[in-house]
């Protein structure tokens, strides 16, 4: 009898552990100290690799000596997001400045109050506008800085390419790879007939990504409602993908410890390449010399992803967090950026400098990655709307093609699942 | 007592009402004051939150813009049409006895072994209970490592004799299994400990006598370690299960994206609520998935508790 009501109590406090998961805070406002010599420090938090190198924040330090900043790197965009929102929620414990993805934007714009408006006279024009108007709010606040974008080129492994008898050369690869999809597939399915042992690219699901930015309304209307599941283009392309990924791709999900292994042996020859790809490929890959960039993108351009860097009102120094978000995301701080992770910046004054024309790199055989990412961004012609579902509707429809890659269903099962999961987001 | 009304009589009856009274009180709430502690940190901990995620469920609530209007249980009755949740629970319940029946019957190996006369004894016992201190995050490094579907190391292994490799990534059994030896390899340890300390407060004349009576070892560990061991093993099965039910670490951590798999084939009840919650931000609905997998919890508290009755009452019978 003693046992068993002890067994009760275990079982109930157990059961009430649940619900920490679930506990939530209640929100604090933050205030803002403006004293210009009172020694402060400022938390930046970014994820992924922002190429915020230690001397470039040691730079502001110099121009501030009060300042000292710290950098907190979460190492994926999703660890990032979930801890932004988390810590946005309970209204404390958030970076005095946050970097956001271009992604998760949407939903932030609907809580504009608890970011500080960062627009100043400095700051007006640096952008393009698209870049601008995806962190503004509907009643004018703009609650983000540009920090990069992510014009799309082309990597390619030369050896492989080589190996089924098609041209290496940049320039080369370039002209065979300019043209629409169909090219892209056509050229692919030349290489698998070679049967070179790899595949022409890494997933249907990074592929997807590519195809997705290059429409205006993919997911949702100009008012946010949903039309994944009756837009005619998004069915398009998941069957159209999945088709040719049967044959072309290595059936690898994107961002798994598999794909990032493929990238070093060899498992395929081609993927979309956004200019931050560039830093996530030399991660991986270190020691294969192969990888170039092709500076040709199937149907023109498109831009996969970039960040921003916000200031949350629940931080102690706002008005200095501010002060140095501006200073980061200015054109000469973002070349910086650039050289040290290939982030492409986003500021229009810094497509004509330089530093940035200029830019190789050496990982990738002396490519001139400045002047190819400028004129892939310039390829750019379309701003792909996204809402505040588009992160949802994306993950399922990514989880649709994954379903298909990895053999559990058949397009026509997976699209049948992609339509109800979409309706379960509502 | 005598002595007491004596007393009593003699000095003055105010005084003495409330001596009387305040020891009256001293044994009266005492006890309650003593054990109090644990009931007000319950009430902040425990009880608070399970209200108030229940007050959260009743609403149409935001992760960060807070509370909306009052919806029923609209929550409640969306949750219980989606077939995902019922695909949570199908998971949870598999990850669960792929993960609690093997950890069990492992652990009271370990620990009969541990409790023979071993050399280094605190070495082993320590060595056991080795992986319970490694973090969750890096056990599901190294055997994300090891359930590669490519380029992992039991796909390698297999493939070099010849066997295709295993879609742990896919399958939803295999997915499941891996997970369960992510959640056995931290907690065999832990569990063969509390069993040991359990096997080592059985009396050894039972031993020593069953020995003289030419009781062999095996014999000996099913007829007087297992019935001794009754109420340490109730209460591991107990917290093994309730544990089981909670799993959120492994399967989260199992792939890049720690939403339960493209096709939900390790999605647990606590990782669509943490999809509900902070994916979708979308609280109210995440209050009720807690909720409901409360209820669960108990139910199984009660099914527990109707077995311990039962083997409680058998052990007065057999002593």
């Amino acid at each position: 009898m003693k046992l068993s009501r002890r067994t009760t109590a275990v079982a109930a406090i157990a059961g009430a552990a649940a619900f920490a998961l679930i506990a939530t805070g209640c929100s604090a406002g933050g205030s803002t100290a403006s004293d210009s010599s009172k020694p402060i420090t400022l938390t930046l938090a970014t994820f992924n690799n922002f190429g915020y190198s230690d001397a470039l924040l040691a730079e502001y330090h110099t121009l501030n000596p009060n300042v000292t900043v710290v950098q907190n790197k979460a190492a994926t965009s999703d660890a990032a997001q979930t801890n932004m929102f988390t810590k946005l929620a309970a209204g404390s414990g958030l970076g005095d400045i946050e970097a956001v993805d271009v992604d998760w934007m949407p939903k932030l714009r609907q809580y504009g109050a608890k970011f500080v408006d960062l627009a100043a006279a400095d700051n007006k024009g640096r952008y393009a506008g698209w870049k601008t108007s995806a962190a503004t709010t509907t009643d004018g606040k703009l609650i983000g800085l540009g920090t990069d974008i992510g014009p799309e080129a082309i990597c390619y492994r030369s050896d492989l390419l080589a190996k089924a008898g098609l041209p290496t050369d940049p320039d080369a690869v370039t002209k065979l790879l300019t043209g629409d999809w169909d090219n892209y597939y056509k050229v692919g399915a030349t290489f698998a007939a070679a049967k070179t042992g790899a595949a022409w690219f890494d997933s249907a699901g990074a592929t997807f990504q590519g195809l997705a930015n290059q429409y205006q309304n993919f997911f949702e209307k100009k008012d946010g409602t949903v039309i994944a599941t009756t837009n005619p283009d998004v069915k398009a392309s998941f069957t159209k993908v999945l088709a040719e990924s049967a044959t072309l791709s290595s059936h690898l999900t994107q961002w798994s410890p598999d794909w990032s292994a493929g990238q070093a042996n060899g498992a395929y020859a081609t993927m979309l390449c956004p200019a931050w790809m560039l830093g996530v490929i030399q991660g991986n890959t270190p020691k294969v010399t192969d990888w170039k960039i092709a500076n040709a993108f199937p149907d023109g351009g498109g831009n996969w992803g970039g960040s921003y860097l916000t200031v949350p009102t629940q931080g102690k120094n706002t008005e200095a967090a501010k002060k140095f978000a501006n200073w980061l995301t200015a054109p000469a701080q973002q070349i910086a950026a650039f050289k040290t992770a290939g982030n492409f910046p986003s500021q229009v004054a810094a497509y004509s400098n330089k530093d940035l024309t200029s830019a190789t790199n050496a990982f990738f055989n002396n490519a001139s990655i400045g002047q190819i990412y400028i004129d892939r961004s310039k390829a750019v012609t379309i701003t792909p709307f996204k809402g505040v579902k588009y992160a949802a509707v994306m993950k399922v429809v990514q989880d649709g093609l994954t379903r298909v890659e990895t053999g559990t269903q058949s397009i026509d099962q997976s699209w049948t699942q992609v339509v109800s999961d979409i309706k379960a987001l509502a | 007592m005598t002595v007491s009304t004596l007393r009593m009589a003699v000095r003055s009856p105010r005084r003495i009402a409330l001596s009387q009274k305040l020891g009256r009180w001293d044994i009266r709430f005492s006890p309650y004051l003593y054990i109090s502690p644990f009931f007000i940190l319950f009430g902040i901990v425990g009880l608070f939150p399970l209200l108030y995620t229940g007050w959260v469920s009743l609403h149409a609530w935001d992760l960060i813009g807070g509370q909306g209007k009052f919806v029923g249980a609209d929550n409640f009755a969306w949750i219980l049409q989606q077939q995902k949740f019922w695909l949570a629970l199908r998971n949870t319940f598999s990850i669960f006895l792929l993960s609690a029946v093997p950890q069990i019957v492992i652990a009271l190996i370990i620990a009969a072994v541990l409790d023979q006369n071993l050399r280094g004894r605190t070495f082993w016992r320590m060595g056991v209970l080795l992986p319970y201190i490694v973090m969750p995050v890096a056990v599901a490094l190294i055997f994300g490592n090891m359930y590669g579907d490519k380029y992992g190391l039991i796909n390698t292994l297999l493939g070099h004799f010849g066997i295709p490799g295993i879609q742990w990534h896919s399958d939803p059994l295999a997915s499941q299994f891996a997970i369960a030896t992510m959640v056995n390899f931290r907690w065999t340890g832990y569990n063969a400990l509390i069993l040991l300390a359990g096997m080592q407060a059985i009396p050894r004349d039972y031993y020593e006598a069953a020995t003289i009576d030419g009781a062999g070892a095996i014999r000996r560990f099913f007829s007087i370690t297992i019935p001794q061991l009754r109420p340490t093993l109730i209460f591991v099965i107990i917290t093994a299960t309730i544990g089981g039910l909670q799993i959120f670490d492994e399967p989260k951590l199992f792939d890049q994206y720690g939403t339960g798999g493209a096709n939900s084939q390790w999605l647990t009840l606590t990782i669509y609520l943490y999809n509900l919650g902070w994916g979708q931000l979308n609280f109210g609905r995440a209050a009720a998935v807690a909720w409901l997998l409360f209820l669960v919890i108990v139910l199984i508290g009660l099914v527990n508790l109707g077995i311990t009755r039962r083997i409680a009452s058998n052990e007065g019978r057999n002593s």
